[in-house]
């Protein structure tokens, strides 16, 4: 009994004493995230990705892994607008963590430093799953990488006021290489423009709206509806009229149905990423667009 | 007389004073006037020249025209300021099944088990309205969240299931919660009914839990600051839910300890574990039961009822993407001793003496999500009544049939379960089942469909 007592009791003061000596411990939502909070926090924070990028992030089990990675996170970086809302309310609330309760500095949302798209006009769960504050697959667009590395590096700066140089200068290098990169894409994507393609959901919205790709379709006729056979269908005849030249599939999807209509309407199916990790090549944010530019930029030549 | 005098006087003075009063209103007024207008004077100008140098910097910040002319981005939305922003989150759940049973329900009862007087069994033929469950939440403050659910049930009753705060800030891992809840005993007692994978509660749960316990009173949990999912819980309250009863004492009833422990095994497989006890009190516990003539009478029992369980959850879905495929298996073993004094026909009779049970159950289901959106699942019930000391038949003077409802039993169950969700909101499931639990010995093969639609709020559920 005096055993347990005791290691209770250091248990109590090591879950007191810990977060304030170690790393700031940072848990991501999403694979993105994650590579975005590791490449502005350095070796000063310590990264925990909840998902990875063959998972769907709208429905995922909040496991006892992830409450406890809740429990001792400094900071929580989700990406919001609803993605998570089937689990990370349940992670925050079951982590007994004040330091990341929404509103409070720990709680860091993606969604909330950008403008979103597909704002519904009409809220009516007959139209599918939508979000009512605006499609919330935003990290395709570079863009909102850059505006949303500048708001986690203040973030980061400011909760941990120590390293707040530190975080500043690698926010700083980061924004500098991001925009290199970003007139590299931008250039490099001409011939993409106005490419006419089916998505699968929708969630390359942000993609097909940077690069001016031409969306003809998309496979789920709503969003987090799977494609009926009447539907399959309809879209064959579609695209038999208006051909597209690729169907863009992420690496979390079904193949199924994209094989399905590849074969029927003559366009390849083109693997992207979507989201680091999702194909060898995208290891990092870089590696994620240079990745999703050569396979779109491949299957056009 | 004098004071119409002063009435009059004043009159005049004010009648006197009145257009220097207004004179210098109109002054004033022309002079507001002119202040306005050199302010919106000064507005326009100041507005013109932000957008001029708007303009300006917008030309010097334009692309190279080399580069590809991409999208304009919206800007950030702002927040909503309306009252009505602060509204709870709202979820409405509406359930109902058509049930085909072969035996009469009025007479299931699990066989040797004291009846609980709770809403168990296969429930009634043909179509049923279930519970209609109104479920709203928010937080308080920065300190608590709230939360309430009620269920409108089939019979035009407001229950409620659970309302209770929730602390948001305590330190190290700390939390509490207080006012009705559903026990963090076991693993399925604080799932609610919408979430189940079959259309009722495993046998262990109906048998010594009237489905559900919920306690009114007080629970804190500590999660430990590791990797490793560590939570450690205690609860007490008035002790009011089955197997306990409300008691006339100041004192605490019901208190329940538990560990869960829990993790990955890789990134396709996670688990839960965990060990629970529950220490109630009953006071007057009653029961109907027929005597050895089939007369009805009225049992009662006191004293401790003391309950221990483990339970287990493991799932697995490639890659941890449980849109496509998941395996969920479960089984959890329940194991209760009660010790105290049992009356028979307390209303007529009334004799009473020494009582000692000691009972237990278990479950072991496992249900398949084999492609998007259809799973099957089969689930395995069984109880051990075990043969109660019962004073009044060992050294008393009655027999063993004078307590029918407590002869010995062990009664089985196989679930066979089919169930289509079209979205994350809508779910249509086919049940059959080969019910061995009635104390008649009859076996029921229970046939039943479900429907169970959520509206409002995007509901997110514990593991």
């Amino acid at each position: 009994m005096n055993v347990f007592i005791r290691s209770a009791t250091m248990l109590l003061i090591l879950g007191v004493a810990a977060p304030a000596q170690a790393a700031l411990k940072i848990l991501a939502t999403t694979a993105d995230w994650g590579a975005l909070a590791t490449e502005l926090g350095g070796d000063r924070v310590n990264v925990y990705t909840a998902t990875g990028a063959l998972q769907d992030v709208h429905r995922v089990d909040a496991k006892p892994s992830l409450v406890a990675r809740a429990r001792t996170a400094d900071l929580v970086v989700s990406n919001g607008a609803e993605l998570e809302i089937g689990w990370l309310p349940v992670l925050v609330r079951e982590s007994g963590n004040k330091r990341i309760q929404p509103g409070s500095p720990g709680y860091f949302e993606a969604a909330a430093q950008v403008g979103l798209l597909e704002k519904p006009a009409q809220l009516d769960r007959s139209l599918g799953d939508i979000h009512p504050q605006g499609n919330p697959h935003l990290q395709l667009d570079p863009r909102n990488v850059a505006a949303v590395a500048k708001a986690l590096t203040a973030r980061l700066a400011s909760l941990d006021a120590a390293n707040a140089a530190y975080y500043q200068a690698r926010g700083a290098d980061f924004s500098a290489r991001w925009a290199d990169a970003m007139a590299r894409w931008d250039s490099k994507a001409a011939p993409l423009k106005g490419l006419p393609v089916v998505v699968m959901h929708r969630d390359q919205v942000y993609l097909g709206h940077w690069l001016g790709l031409k969306e003809l379709a998309a496979i789920e006729p709503k969003p987090g509806v799977p494609p009926s056979a009447g539907h399959l269908s309809q879209l064959v005849s579609k695209l038999t009229e208006t051909p597209a030249r690729a169907i863009l599939r992420n690496a979390y999807n079904d193949p199924k149905a994209a094989n399905w209509l590849s074969e029927r309407v003559r366009a390849p199916v083109v693997l992207l990423p979507f989201s680091v990790g999702g194909t060898p090549e995208a290891k990092d944010l870089f590696g994620l667009f240079d990745d999703t530019l050569n396979r779109l930029l491949a299957a056009v030549q | 007389m004098t004071s119409f005098k002063h009435a009059a006087a004043s009159m005049a003075l004010a009648c006197g004073l009145l257009p220097a009063i207004s004179q210098a209103d109109d002054d004033v007024a022309a002079l507001r006037a002119e202040l306005q207008a050199l302010k919106n004077d000064y507005a326009a100008r100041v507005g013109a020249l932000e957008a001029r140098i708007e303009e300006l910097s917008a030309a010097a910040a334009a692309p190279p025209p080399d580069a590809v002319q991409t999208a304009a981005l919206p800007a950030a939305a702002g927040s909503s300021t309306a009252a009505s922003a602060f509204n709870p989150a709202i979820s409405l759940i509406l359930a109902g099944n058509y049930t085909n049973l072969s035996e009469d329900p009025e007479g299931w009862r699990i066989a040797g088990f004291m009846p609980s007087g709770g809403e168990v069994g296969p429930g009634e033929r043909s179509f049923n309205l279930g519970e209609s469950e109104l479920v709203l939440s928010s937080n308080v403050d920065p300190y608590f969240s709230a939360f309430l659910i009620a269920a409108i049930t089939g019979e035009d009753e407001i229950e409620v299931e659970e309302a209770f705060f929730q602390t948001l800030a305590l330190p190290s891992g700390f939390t509490a919660k207080g006012g009705r809840f559903f026990s963090g005993f076991g693993y399925l007692n604080e799932v609610h009914a919408h979430f189940w994978d079959f259309v009722d509660q495993p046998l262990v749960y109906q048998a010594l839990f009237a489905n559900q316990m919920a306690q009114d009173g007080l629970q804190v949990k500590w999660l430990a600051p590791t990797d490793l999912f560590i939570e450690l819980g205690a609860e007490s309250g008035n002790g009011e839910a089955f197997p306990g009863t409300r008691r006339d004492r100041n004192s605490l009833n019901g208190t329940t300890l538990f560990a869960h422990v829990g993790g990955d095994l890789g990134e396709s497989t996670s688990w839960r574990a965990g060990g629970s006890w529950l220490d109630l009190d009953a006071e007057d516990r009653g029961y109907e039961d027929v005597n050895a003539f089939d007369e009805p009478v009225v049992n009662s029992f006191a004293g401790s009822s003391r309950t221990w369980a483990v339970d287990a959850v493991l799932k697995w879905s490639p890659y941890g993407s449980v849109t496509r495929r998941q395996l969920k298996l479960q089984g959890e073993y329940f194991h209760r001793e009660e010790k105290g004094r049992l009356a028979f026909d307390t209303e007529g009779l009334g004799l009473s003496d020494t009582y000692r049970s000691e009972q237990s159950g278990w479950y072991l289901q496992g249900v398949y999500q084999f492609r998007p959106r259809w799973r099957a699942g089969l689930r395995y019930d069984s109880l051990d009544s075990g043969t109660p000391r019962i004073g009044l038949v060992d050294t008393g003077p009655l027999s063993p049939e004078s307590f029918p409802a407590l002869l010995a039993g062990n009664p089985e169950r196989v679930s066979l379960m089919l169930d289509w969700s079209p979205s994350e909101f809508s779910r249509l499931r086919a049940q059959y089942a080969w019910d061995e639990a009635r104390d008649d010995g009859e076996r029921d093969r229970q046939f039943r469909l479900q429907y169970i639609y959520g509206i409002g709020a995007h509901s997110a559920h514990k593991y």
